[in-house]
């Protein structure tokens, strides 16, 4: 089958989630006997380009920004059901994101496409179409099956292995020839988040709970972090409390994230935060308690206090990164 | 203006989820089911609005599409201040029904702004707003932190990737709120319990709605391996670990 997806870049650069849903993008294309064309808005130096042609993209269709300088879900959304048509895809992908969360269902609707987020690997079977996904917040898998000749699905983050598969990338410029509605909104503000390394996106996550009993103590976690080049993280009650910004709660009502390495300290393992945690490939845990729930699901753990333990762990950090 | 909140019904956010022995379904018996909680702050957040002297917002309705073993919960949104509640009577298979559905009730009844949680903590689809603003052909705006009214706009924090927007925009719209936008979901007073008993809870019955997409099985995620202790005063064994037994450093 043919396959479209989406390839969003941040101010000219694939995130390595992009490059994660190409490669996936080549392996389900080619299982099929189809190809993978990507969607490009705005004007990516030719070298990032040529990135995604190493992954196994086929074709890239380069489109000015839709709708204007603002981010506009509908614009998009017409763009990206247009090029799914124009290229003759019966599979439209995204990676997981505040943009795919806004356009992908939107897509769906006007392909009258079958939808499911939070995929984890290539179909389990072509006819029916049926794909697993995990639900409940990862405490179970779900396989979705889908009758509509069209698919819309979102990729889960950190759930497929970039791999080189360089095939010849012709680029073209497509402009659909859509109406697309005035945006009728205004942005008055815009705050970046520019310096610290983005949770969504880390490798390496460092996560603090109730367990560091006060937001000015935070500094023995910042210096961890820095070790290891990590993004920080907290439970719920610790955003709650103001003692981090919001942006960094994770669990069930918070992000969802997925590295390869999640540092729980002081944090008791509640069911809800779990369900924000639970596809990261190693966690461990660092709590006072040896009962907390947070080491039936740690691969490695420290009974102990993490005032007195953290700080000798950054200094062996730092050891190993400077030999 | 006219809010409507969409509400999703889900089992307790500590729920231990089991399927049948076929594992086609979930095993719904003993669970304990509660309003999703993004929903329930994003109703929250409306009758904090509404609450405000001289507000815009003269109704706030909750509307949820399923079967009458909902009402009890329903029954809750009533009890902490919503003014009436709709429910489409149909077991709706997906996320794209669910928004069929809620369009036309939309539609009908004149709403000028539509809430929704940003995921619902069962299939975590997050997909029911947007489908339904395609749908209506409506405005939309994801990842909302927050959200207050005036006369004929709404102003709104948007979270994106890496950064934060300010946004003015005009209803009618569709708002999928995500956390942030309120802190504590209300408790039921005995007075609200009391009152929600004569307040409207509508049951509508369905339009005809295709799916396109329905769950066929389900599995338990496999067994953890066990935690492996490490002596506190010993760190660097962690680390050695990390590196070379992990692959992760
Ligand atoms: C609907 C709902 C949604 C929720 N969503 C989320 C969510 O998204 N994310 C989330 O995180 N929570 C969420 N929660 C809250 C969740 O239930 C827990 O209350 C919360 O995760 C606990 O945070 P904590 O682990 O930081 O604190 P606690 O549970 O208080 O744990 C603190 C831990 O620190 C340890 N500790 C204390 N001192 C030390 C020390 N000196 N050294 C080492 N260890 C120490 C203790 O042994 C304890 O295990 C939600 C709850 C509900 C009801």
């Amino acid at each position: 089958m043919s396959v479209l997806i989406y390839a969003n870049h941040d101010a000219g650069k694939f995130s390595k989630s992009v490059l994660e849903l190409a490669s996936y993008a080549f392996a389900l294309a080619n299982q099929t006997g189809g190809q993978v064309t990507a969607l490009v808005t705005g004007n990516p130096a030719g070298s990032e380009l040529d990135k995604l042609g190493k992954y196994g993209v086929a074709k890239i269709l380069l489109t000015p920004e839709p709708g204007g300088r603002a981010f506009d879900n509908r614009a998009y959304a017409a763009f990206m059901a247009s090029a799914a048509q124009a290229s003759g895809a019966s599979c439209v992908l995204f990676s997981d994101g505040s943009i795919s969360r806004a356009v992908a269902p939107r897509v769906a609707v006007r392909l009258q496409a079958g939808y499911v987020a939070g995929v984890i690997g290539l179909p389990d079977s072509i006819e029916p179409f049926k794909i697993r996904r995990s639900v409940f917040t990862g405490k179970a898998y779900g396989f979705v099956e889908i009758t509509s000749p069209v698919k819309v699905m979102i990729l889960a983050r950190n759930s497929w292995q970039i791999a080189e598969n360089p095939v010849t990338c012709t680029v073209e410029n497509f402009v659909p020839e859509i109406a697309v509605p005035a945006a009728g909104f205004e942005v008055v503000k815009v705050e970046e988040q520019t310096g610290a390394i983005r949770l969504q996106d880390a490798e390496v996550v460092v996560s603090g709970g109730r367990g560091l009993k006060s937001g000015d103590n935070w500094k023995i976690l910042e210096e961890l972090a820095g070790s290891l080049g990590a993004a920080m993280a907290c439970s719920r009650p610790v955003a709650d409390e103001g003692w981090r910004p919001h942006q960094e709660h994770v669990g069930q009502t918070g992000k969802v994230i997925a590295p390869n390495l999640y540092f729980a300290c002081g944090i008791s393992g509640a069911i809800q935060h779990i369900g924000g945690i639970s596809s990261s490939r190693v966690i461990v845990a660092i709590n006072k308690d040896p009962e907390a729930p947070i080491f039936q699901f740690a691969r490695y753990g420290i009974v102990g206090d993490l005032f007195q333990v953290l700080p000798v762990l950054t200094q062996a950090i730092k050891k190993l990164k400077s030999e | 203006m006219k809010i409507l909140v969409c509400m999703s019904v889900v089992p307790d956010t500590t729920t231990q989820i089991r399927f049948k022995p076929d594992m086609n379904s979930m095993e719904t018996t003993g669970i304990q089911w509660i309003i999703n909680p993004w929903d329930e702050l994003a109703l929250t957040r409306a009758l904090e609005i509404r609450e405000q002297p001289d507000s815009v917002v003269t109704q706030v309705s909750v509307v949820h599409i399923g079967l009458k073993d909902a009402d009890p919960v329903i029954q809750k949104a009533l009890a902490v201040g919503a003014d009436s509640a709709y429910r489409v009577n149909v077991a709706a298979a997906g996320a794209m029904e669910v928004a069929c559905q809620l369009s036309e009730v939309v539609k009908k009844e004149h709403f000028d702004l539509v809430i929704t949680g940003h995921d619902s903590a069962d299939y975590n689809g997050s997909a029911v707003g947007e489908m339904l603003a395609e749908l209506l052909d409506w405005t939309s705006f994801s990842s909302i932190s927050s959200f207050s009214a005036a006369r004929d706009s709404i102003t709104i924090e948007r979270e994106m990737d890496s950064r934060t927007e300010t946004i003015i925009a005009h209803p009618p719209c569709v708002l999928t709120i995500q956390k942030g936008i309120a802190k504590d979901p209300r408790i039921p007073s005995l007075r609200g319990i009391m009152g929600a008993r004569s307040k409207p809870l509508l049951q509508l019955e369905p339009i005809p709605c295709t799916g396109t997409s329905a769950y066929v099985k389900f599995e338990n995620p496999a067994p953890r391996s066990k935690c492996r202790m490490i002596d506190p005063a010993n760190p660097e064994e962690l680390v050695e670990l990390l590196r070379n037994e992990a692959n992760v450093l």
